[in-house]
This record gives structure tokens, C-alpha cells and sequence, in this order.
């Protein structure tokens, strides 16, 4: 079992109102937002989540496994998370 | 951007109030939350997903004092960033 867009809609639906169509627009539109602030380089802080961050990794030099030749890996940007105190406890609980 | 920016962004984007947003937000990372506490995964694509990893009890060590300390078993969440965001991040 995993929780997606779809069970979010379903909350949506449910406990707000809208119709399917206006949840999923709107949860789009939450989600259009999440991206393109992490894609101008933002961190997000969810007080209670957790904090999206975006980092910055150095041109390193790596090696193909499979035929042990050396090659540079560019510099590149990752999106990191790191889940709140209180996400924690409440996974533990 | 913390969550009241995350609010404001959506009430502006999506044409709705301020308090439907932050009942919005709210529920996104509610359902989040509850869907690991109840150890599932969590997939939203495009964006993210997070898996519960346990971690079993073990020994480690303090790093200041040197001195031994028992780990109980723990939960942790992971994220992974769906290849859209990935993308997007590292143009």
C-alpha cells in the first residue's frame, strides 16, 4: 500500500467540498509550485514536516562498474529532505 | 519559502482564500505524515516519494565523549526525488 495523488484528492473531496476536478487542479497547482521554487534554486520549511533543500554537488570523478573506466561526473544540483522533529516522533510513535 | 508562503502562493495561483489554502497545505502534508506513521510509502509523481526505512537497535558511539550508547530501534524517513523534480532542479 502507498499513499498517492490520488488518496490526497480523495481527502480533498471529502473534507473541503470541491468536486474531483477542482482537487486535482488544485493540488496541481501545490505541486507546480513545490517545483518550480525548488527549480529557482529555494529551499521549502513545512514547520512540522520537514525542510526541502536544494544543494549544490561538486564535478567528481567516478568510474563505469561495469567496465572500470575513470570518467568526470559533472557538477550537478540534488534536492535533499530532512523530516522535522516532530515528523520523526510522530513515525516512531 | 516556509509553509505561510506555500499558503500565499497557492491562494494566489489557484484563485482560492487564504484559509481553503492553508487547509489545503495542511492536508497534503498531513496525508503524508499519516501514511508514514503508518509505515507506507508515499508517492506523489512528479515530485517526491518517501519510503519508511528501521533501522534495528545497536551500539553506537558519542561522538564528543568516545562513550558507548545503545541505539533503540528507529524509524527514519527517506526521500527520493521524482525524476521530474530532479530534472528540473539540475537544468
Amino acid at each position: 500500500m502507498s499513499l498517492t495523488k490520488a488518496e490526497i484528492i480523495k481527502s480533498l473531496t471529502d473534507q473541503n467540498g470541491y468536486t474531483k476536478a477542482q482537487a486535482i487542479e488544485i493540488l496541481e497547482v501545490l505541486i507546480e509550485i513545490m517545483k518550480s521554487t525548488l527549480a529557482s534554486g529555494d529551499d521549502i520549511l513545512v514547520s512540522g514536516f520537514g525542510k526541502f533543500s536544494v544543494h549544490n554537488k561538486a564535478q567528481r570523478k567516478g568510474r563505469n562498474p561495469a567496465t572500470g573506466e575513470t570518467l568526470m561526473l559533472d557538477a550537478r544540483k540534488v534536492v535533499t529532505f530532512k523530516g522535522s522533529g516532530k515528523l520523526r516522533a510522530r513515525i516512531n510513535s | 519559502m516556509n509553509k505561510l508562503e506555500l499558503i500565499s502562493a497557492l491562494k494566489n495561483e489557484a484563485g482560492i482564500s487564504k484559509t481553503e489554502a492553508a487547509k489545503v497545505v495542511q492536508i497534503f502534508f498531513d496525508s503524508m505524515t499519516e501514511a508514514m506513521a503508518r509505515g507506507e510509502r508515499v508517492e506523489i509523481r512528479g515530485l517526491c516519494s518517501f519510503y519508511v526505512k528501521r533501522y534495528k537497535s545497536y551500539v553506537g558511539r558519542n561522538p564528543k565523549t568516545g562513550e558507548k550508547v545503545t541505539i533503540r530501534p528507529k524509524k527514519l524517513p527517506f526521500f527520493k526525488s521524482g525524476k521530474e523534480l530532479k530534472d528540473r532542479v539540475d537544468l
